[in-house]
């Protein structure tokens, strides 16, 4: 709980900043041990992200899920929790998403609508059990996420092998009532695969930043995780927070499952191992320093990387893995606050010139 | 039926041997007080070095030794983030699967041209027959009959629990897991042996990373571990902390992880799809972890930064 206190704490911008320029530089090191060009690299990375409308697009559309992701975790670690289990939520909410999109019938928006509030819900539910376990019985959270998102795995795989299809690896599209793609959106970006996801997302981002810091409930949920003690003792229901804050953030998680589904694939194919971006919350929420606003930069910059990333190995020949080297430097400086090391060693360093 | 028998009692042993390396890894960082949720990325760079050590040098005992020693440089940051800087051991860990997963496929593809995979390992490690013992009908082929990866495991769990419970070692590092404050009064460096569990742990779950691409497998790709990391942590809770309970429980899980196979090849999977069959050693885990399975304790300490002046 301290650990987590301390991790919200560490969210000022120049924190943030020194671990991605020191992640960048770890990509730098790899690409250069490999006997690449990060300079090139990098260059293209940026450029193929940033400056053509498509490019601009999709690196919104990748951007869209990362951002509830990253919420989803972030809700989490303000009330003293830790959701591993965002994939897992994810998965549930495509499962939802597209079952609702297969199955029901309905006018367009609705469906679309249902669609999406059915994954949501589905990303709750998913997340109810950690959250009870961990109030009732006290089992920490980690562990029973980690294995609900390979339960969700084999789950969302089986229904679709003899559920959804008969056999087949793929279900059919969902119906075009259920789309949140908008064809007016994707034109305006050279057609690309841009949706409604984004407004999703970052409607979100405002309802995290309204619960927390604007109601009573929100309050509640952030004494919890600053001091679960003194919250019990303040008469605050803690179990009923620990279930609750699960819950949301299993509903930002299943929302970003189902918006992909809905937005981007259209339908629902068995996976061979996680989509990832469940875990890439997690980079978001720790760089952003769970905050919502923090939780939207950081999710912008990992989308530009990872869309940038795929591009660069055209441009570059540099696999793509090295993005996720750096994301996975980054999350390490942010957690052992390597930034707050060097800002102290730095502010030292001004004190005994001073003298 | 005494075929099928062998032949589920074999596919188990086999399954289980990484998971069981994992496992005992797993069981030194958590038993001194550091959370490995790493193990997953650990078996993946143990995977990774086994199998491209193996194809450069054409001996797979040289890729065992690879994947140990790959293993303990990357349990190093996991060390230096959450005991000496203190971050919060769950999110390194977490940094630490990714930085493995990241780095070793980067690597396959910077030496592969491109490719997502290492070409196929020719010299892997063959069966070891122990004559004699390998003729006992039913247990003999699956127990005598293994790669050396089996029996390495079985001598780690036997001396891990001679170490952990007999040796001064053993009881210096499962009581600064239990209460460091303790144990530094009576003359324990909490951060050294915090450190070497976490090396131990590094060096043991990369030998079962070896076992998947260089025993059982025959290459190294993105899928080749493929959450058997998680499983070992799962099997380590369910065994409770314990040598035994953590081997019993690897076993078990090695079963299941089998049974999806076996499933297919006697047709099973008519009536019980396998992804159904894949999720069993999940869904017993939390079972187990609701109390349903007995109470599990985890040591006191895990989890927790050790602060010298702190109480």
């Amino acid at each position: 709980m301290q650990v987590m206190s301390k991790i919200n704490r560490r969210s000022s911008f120049w924190v943030s900043l020194i671990s991605v320029v020191l992640g960048l530089l770890v990509g730098a090191i790899a690409m250069i041990a490999a006997g690449y060009s990060p300079i090139l690299a990098y260059g293209a990375l940026f450029q193929n992200a940033l400056f053509q409308p498509y490019d601009l697009g999709e690196t919104i559309r990748t951007i869209s899920p990362l951002i509830l992701t990253g919420l989803a975790v972030a809700l989490a670690f303000r009330t003293g929790l830790f959701n591993i289990g965002v994939e897992g939520q994810f998965i549930m909410g495509q499962l939802a998403a597209v079952i609702v999109g297969l199955k029901l019938h309905l006018p367009p928006i609705v469906h679309a609508l249902v669609a999406v509030i059915a994954g949501g819900l589905a990303g709750a539910i998913w997340a109810y059990l950690p959250g009870l376990l961990k109030a009732k019985r006290g089992v920490h959270e980690v562990i029973t996420t980690i294995m609900l998102n390979f339960i969700a795995l084999y789950l969302s795989n089986v229904l679709v092998r003899t559920w959804l299809t008969s056999g087949a690896d793929s279900t059919d599209r969902i119906a075009d009532t259920a789309s949140l793609q908008w064809s007016v959106l994707s034109a305006m970006f050279g057609g690309a695969r841009i949706h409604f996801g984004i407004i999703i997302a970052l409607l979100m981002a405002f309802v995290m930043y309204y619960l927390l810091w604007r109601t009573k409930l929100g309050f509640e949920l952030r004494a919890v995780g600053y001091n679960p003690h003194a919250s019990e003792y303040a008469g605050m229901r803690v179990d009923r927070n620990i279930i609750l804050s699960m819950m949301i953030s299993g509903f930002f998680a299943g929302l970003a499952g189902a918006s992909e589904l809905l937005g981007t694939q259209g339908y629902l194919a068995i996976q061979g191992g996680f989509t990832g971006i469940g875990f890439d919350g997690i980079a978001v929420a720790l760089l952003g320093g769970n905050t919502p606003i923090g939780v939207v930069l950081s999710a912008v910059l990992f989308g530009v990387l990872t869309y940038g990333g795929t591009n660069m190995q055209f441009a570059a020949q540099v696999p793509f893995e090295v993005i996720r080297i750096v994301f996975a430097a980054i999350i390490l400086f942010v957690a052992a606050n390597v930034s707050g090391w060097i800002l102290g060693w730095f502010r030292s360093l001004k004190k005994g010139r001073g003298a | 039926m005494l075929n099928t028998l062998t032949n589920v009692l074999q596919t188990t042993v086999l399954y289980s041997t990484p998971l069981i390396l994992a496992a005992m890894g797993g069981l030194y960082s958590e038993r001194s007080g550091v959370v490995n949720i790493a193990l997953e990325g650990l078996m993946t760079i143990g995977a990774f070095a086994a199998a491209v050590t193996t194809i450069f040098t054409g001996n797979p005992w040289l890729g065992l030794l690879a994947a140990m020693v790959a293993g303990i440089l990357f349990a190093l940051p996991h060390a230096v983030a959450s005991i000496t800087f203190k971050a919060d051991q769950v999110v390194s860990g977490v940094a630490i699967n990714f930085l493995a997963f990241g780095l070793s496929v980067y690597l396959v593809k910077h030496l592969y041209n491109g490719e997502a995979q290492t070409p196929v390992v020719q010299e892997t490690l063959s069966r070891m027959p122990i004559p004699g013992l390998n003729s006992i009908p039913v247990i003999g082929p699956a127990l005598f009959n293994a790669f050396p990866t089996t029996y390495l495991a079985f001598v780690i769990v036997a001396a891990s629990y001679f170490i952990l419970y007999y040796t001064p070692f053993g009881m210096r590092l499962r009581a600064v897991g239990e209460h460091p404050k303790a144990a530094e009064t009576a003359g324990v460096s909490v951060i050294r042996m915090r450190y070497v569990a976490v090396m131990i742990s590094g060096a043991l779950a990369g030998l079962g990373g070896a076992g998947l691409s260089i025993a059982i497998g025959s290459e190294f790709n993105q899928s080749t571990v493929a959450g058997q990391g998680f499983i070992a942590l799962a099997a380590l809770i369910f065994g409770k902390w314990h040598p035994l309970g953590a081997f019993f429980a690897a076993l078990f899980f090695g079963f299941a992880v089998s049974l999806a196979l076996i499933g297919q090849l006697f047709g099973w999977t008519q009536y019980v799809p396998s992804e159904v069959l894949n999720m069993l050693p999940y869904v017993l885990t939390i079972l187990a972890l609701a109390g349903f399975v007995g109470r599990a304790e985890a040591p006191a300490a895990i989890g927790k930064p050790y602060e010298k002046d702190s109480r």
